[in-house]
């Protein structure tokens, strides 16, 4: 009896002093995510702390921890890659690793990448760079020039037959970085800025372009497309990172070496080294555990099993050693290039670069630009989205003015309102508006607070979390297009153009191939009927998301269907996303696609409720069909069709899903809309919330501007 | 004059019309089953739509997800998206059903203006107003639950709901109703026996919409939601688009398992969706 007691006090005790969890968010996959539940599992086995792991979509991931952290809802632990930790710390959501962090254990690039001011963030877990992988049956020998890489695939490629000698992702600066830094390029200038008009950027660019030119590696090229060429033997070369030996099929036999140097240049291609480490959040409650975890992950038998089941290369010392590791020829492979790299810059201008070298590296290699013009290019598209902040102004005046306006509006309001007293000109008020309550009160929270908030910001700098007053001046940047060309595709008129033709592409489509359709439905004769619409429906009940990204697959130049079945009418293949009008067909295409049903419905709808009895009477007059059309059908369609248009159009104007997933604004932003543009100066320009908020707050006023347009055509139309 | 006759040949070209352009539709869901079917993980780029083998081990992995301590995941995230969904439903069903009554049938002050802000709310972009959402559902405490998810899925597709409904009311005749109230049915009466039976097929196409809207998004789902197993089917999805690769296979085979309820749903409602959509404008 007495054991009994003492044995439940104690697992009581036992199950109170069990300390709380810790938080670990991770967007790894596969073997990487397999990897690093089992460290999470040795982790809590040798402490007794226990471990929630959680796995978010990659996508959503940065995002989420930069949400989450500041409102303490965030994880103690996260893994990301070092590119983030500047934005990171200027949010302030990383703590420093301090004293906990033997630097010695680790790879020097792989520390060096996670140092912020003197002070150091984090622990490096594995490394991720770019490599040559040959395919062994072709039997070629380790090119170590640029001359001998260009002697190899000038034999190995078969331009009849599709096939080449080198593959990878040519538009992408991540893959382009090691040739631009053989050719002797530096990304900043001496104060430390960005700068693209180099030498190294017109020759490093020449030589790729004269590689795809001569047909010795492929155009437009994707991940999904290296990997096809690599397992069909149709390239004997690619130039990838760990993450594609994943991608291999089991039988082929592969080789991984260090990337050639530039034979003009007697520099090495050196790639850029990412790192991925465990980040302390500088929110975490339980700070001394979470800087354990985190160090436990990594080092020592978490290394190797990261390793061993996720085919990380590590970036502890320690872990090259074990036997395990030291025979693997890939890990020896790029842990050879690693040494050799330099992390990529944890900067902030680092992450000021990528989107205008991606702009010329596509220009040139998609033609249009020559190789000597592509740093010019780059190098305004960088002064335009890198605008100085405004200067900081009082609010005082736009406070008074919101004010004043504010009492105009209530004294307005009550002299309205004279004359008659509330109840004698709202009979109906209380019910009225006690019906409306739950829904206003739902709205006012969540969609009208945060409205306001959206409308407000626009009148403010955002930096890194750090909020400044500008007054107008975002929206006087914006229309006065300050930096930049008012032909130019970042300019407010050009995207506004771009957006009504789309609008008005889309729209008309819409509703004649919906109206078409729906004519030829309604014959009362024709059998298969239900089953015609039920089929005619199915690209509605598809998420967008899904249809974009499968139309995207269908355009792609050289293996897409759509070239395909060109292809077997004897069409030359169309390069989609290179020019601004296939691009912007592509779109409108894939928006086609998506939206005619929605009119098809509407327009049987609205069909069905026209009297059959008109058109009897009209074919005793003898009318012909299309009199009929005319006369008959579509002034009757008109009011049920309105405000289907309307609607419609709406959507269209705001749909960012097709733009940002099929053309993803290529070529140069020219096809991007309002709303695409709004959302890269949100996310992918350095945060510029503010500067986002004024375009939609201009977004708002062409939709609101519009949409009292068509109040006015249809009440014209009921008079 | 008896049914028109339509001569064969005219017959024959309309269902040759029609084949064709279902076929042109049906091709891109095709590459997705494709896609789904096919052994490998890439992207296969060929014009024909058909796939060369059949396996369904793509269903089978994303059927049968399960988490570190071996837990049914996909069947546990799958129980959340209908309980998102439904309720999203139900509540913003309800929610919208009574305002726009009330704004179809009575008078009262902001009415005209709350009309115009629930059409202008829906102009402006969803992305910039994600920064204040999060920071208001943690003041209500409504981080991290499906509770929080549902409110803010059912707030955010109210506007077109109401809109329609409110469309739908204004053409059912007020006569009815006085004519009941004439007999002695209460206010609330009238609205639940009368009003809602004659509104249903413009209920069934709102409901519908609610549904879908709640069943595909993942933007907030993923942001606002710290569970696996309370993640919804589409943040599921979004899984198999990794940093370096995307597991094609699985993700095509997820898709066609999200899309499937969908388009059930719609073809069960289709002669609701011709009438309910339409009706409503009619009378502009």
């Amino acid at each position: 009896m007495k054991a009994a007691i003492v044995a439940t006090l104690l697992i009581a005790q036992a199950v109170f002093a069990a300390p709380p969890a810790l938080k670990l968010w991770h967007g790894y996959r596969g073997g990487e995510e397999q990897a690093i539940e089992q460290a999470a599992k040795a982790f809590t086995e040798s402490t007794g702390i226990p471990v929630e792991i959680l796995a978010v979509p990659y996508d959503a991931l940065s995002s989420k921890l930069t949400s989450a952290i500041p409102h303490d809802a965030g994880p103690d632990v996260f893994i990301f890659a070092h590119e983030r930790l500047r934005q990171f710390h200027r949010m302030k959501v990383v703590a420093p690793s301090g004293a906990g962090l033997d630097r010695s254990k680790y790879l020097k690039p792989a520390v060096d990448a996670l140092e912020v001011d003197g002070e150091f963030y984090g622990y490096p877990l594995s490394i991720k760079c770019l490599a040559l992988f040959m395919r062994d049956e072709r039997a070629l020998p380790v090119p170590t020039t640029t001359a001998e890489l260009e002697k190899l695939m000038v034999d190995a490629a078969n331009p009849a037959k599709n096939e080449f000698g080198l593959a990878y992702e040519a538009g992408d600066f991540y893959f382009h970085a090691p040739i631009y830094f053989g050719f002797g390029g530096q990304l900043f200038d001496a104060q430390g800025k960005a700068q693209f008009d180099t030498p190294a950027m017109s020759n490093s660019l020449s030589w790729v372009k004269s590689l795809q030119d001569r047909k010795l590696m492929p155009k437009e090229v994707s991940g999904a497309l290296v990997k096809t060429l690599f397992n069909d033997n149709r390239t004997a070369m690619v130039i990838s990172g760990p993450w594609f030996t994943g991608e291999i099929d089991p039988g082929v036999r592969y080789s991984i070496h260090a990337l050639p140097v530039v034979s003009e240049t007697g520099l090495p291609m050196a790639p850029f080294l990412g790192v991925e480490a465990a980040f302390v959040s500088s929110h975490s409650t339980q700070a001394d555990a979470a800087q354990q975890l985190a160090r436990f992950l990594s080092v020592g038998d978490a290394t190797i099993t990261r390793v061993v089941t996720g085919r990380q290369i590590p970036a502890e010392l320690a872990a090259y050693d074990n036997d395990a590791v030291a025979t693997d020829q890939m890990i020896a492979a790029f842990r050879a290039v690693a040494e050799k790299g330099t992390a990529t810059p944890n900067t902030l201008e680092m992450a000021r670069v990528w989107e205008p070298m991606k702009l010329a590296l596509r220009a040139v290699l998609q033609g249009g630009v020559s190789p000597a013009e592509a740093g010019a290019l780059a190098q305004r598209r960088y002064r335009a989205l890198n605008r100085e902040a405004p200067p900081t102004t009082s609010p005082v005046p736009y406070l008074i003015v919101l004010g004043v306006g504010f009492i105009a509006f209530v004294v307005w309001q009550s002299r309205q309102a004279k004359g008659k007293s509330f109840s004698q000109r709202y009979p109906e008020a209380g019910r009225g508006l006690a019906y409306v309550a739950p829904a206003a009160a739902g709205l006012a929270v969540l969609v009208v607070v945060p409205f306001v908030i959206g409308l407000s910001l626009s009148l403010f700098h955002h930096d890194a979390g750090d909020y400044s007053f500008v007054g107008l001046a975002n929206f006087t940047d914006i229309l006065t297009s300050k930096g930049y060309r008012i032909t130019e595709p970042l300019s407010f008129y050009y995207t506004l153009l771009v957006t009504i033709l789309w609008t008005l592409a889309n729209v008309v489509l819409h509703v004649s191939i919906g109206l078409f359709l729906a004519i030829l439905l309604k014959e009362p004769l024709l059998k298969l009927r239900g089953l015609y619409r039920v089929l005619l429906i199915v690209p509605w009940a598809v998420p967008n998301y899904i249809t974009a990204l499968m139309w995207k697959g269908m355009f792609h130049q050289q293996f897409g269907a759509i070239n395909a079945i060109l292809g077997h009418l004897g069409i030359a293949p169309v390069s989609w996303f290179a020019q601004w009008s296939t691009a912007f067909a592509a779109n409108v295409i894939t928006n086609t696609w998506l939206g005619f049903p929605f009119m098809m419905v509407v327009s049987l709808g609205a069909l069905q409720s026209i009297p059959t009895d008109l058109y009897e009477a009209a074919e005793v007059d003898g009318a012909s069909k299309w009199t009929q059309f005319r006369r008959i059908t579509l002034p009757l369609l008109r009011p049920a069709l309105l405000p289907a248009v309307i609607l419609g159009s709406v959507w269209t104007f705001n749909m960012f899903n097709i733009i940002y997933l099929v053309s993803g604004g290529e070529p140069g932003g020219g096809t991007d809309i309002l709303v695409s543009e709004a959302f890269r100066w949100a996310f992918q320009r350095n945060e510029q919330y503010g500067f986002a908020a004024a375009y939609s707050v201009l977004i708002f006023c062409v939709l609101f501007a519009w949409s009292q347009l068509t109040k006015r055509l249809s009440g014209e139309e009921q008079s | 004059m008896s049914a028109r006759e339509m001569p064969r040949w005219k017959m024959f070209a309309l269902h040759a019309g029609l084949s064709l352009t279902c076929a042109v539709t049906l091709y891109p869901v095709l590459w997705v089953v494709k896609l789904a079917l096919s052994p490998t993980q890439t992207l296969s780029m060929s014009a024909n739509p058909f796939p060369e083998s059949i396996t369904l081990d793509h269903f089978r992995d994303v059927l049968g997800t399960t988490d570190a301590q071996g837990r049914w995941l996909f069947g546990r995230q799958l129980l959340a998206s209908i309980v998102v969904s439904a309720a999203t439903t139900l509540v913003g069903l309800s929610l919208a059903v009574t305002a726009a009554y009330s704004l179809s049938r009575f008078r009262f002050p902001g009415k005209q203006s709350g009309m115009q802000l629930l059409l202008v709310t829906q102009m402006f972009p969803a992305t910039l107003m994600m920064v204040p959402l999060y920071s208001i559902l943690q003041w209500l405490g409504l981080l991290d639950s499906l509770g929080g998810l549902v409110l803010v899925y059912a707030t955010s597709s109210l506007p077109f709901c109401v809109w329609m409904l409110k469309g739908y009311f204004d053409t059912i005749p007020r006569e009815l109703e006085e004519a009941a109230i004439m007999d002695g049915a209460s206010p609330s009466q009238v609205f639940i026996k009368i009003v809602l039976p004659l509104a249903r097929p413009a209920l069934a196409v709102t409901a519908l919409f609610s549904f879908m809207q709640a069943w595909n998004e993942f933007i907030l789902a993923a942001t606002l939601l710290n569970d696996a197993s309370r993640f919804t089917l589409p943040v599921a999805l979004q899984r198999y688009v990794g940093e370096y690769k995307t597991e094609w296979g699985h993700f095509a085979a997820g898709a066609l398992i999200i899309s499937a309820p969908v388009m059930a749903l719609f073809f069960a409602l289709q002669k609701h969706l011709v009438g309910g959509l339409t009706a409503g404008g009619v009378k502009g």
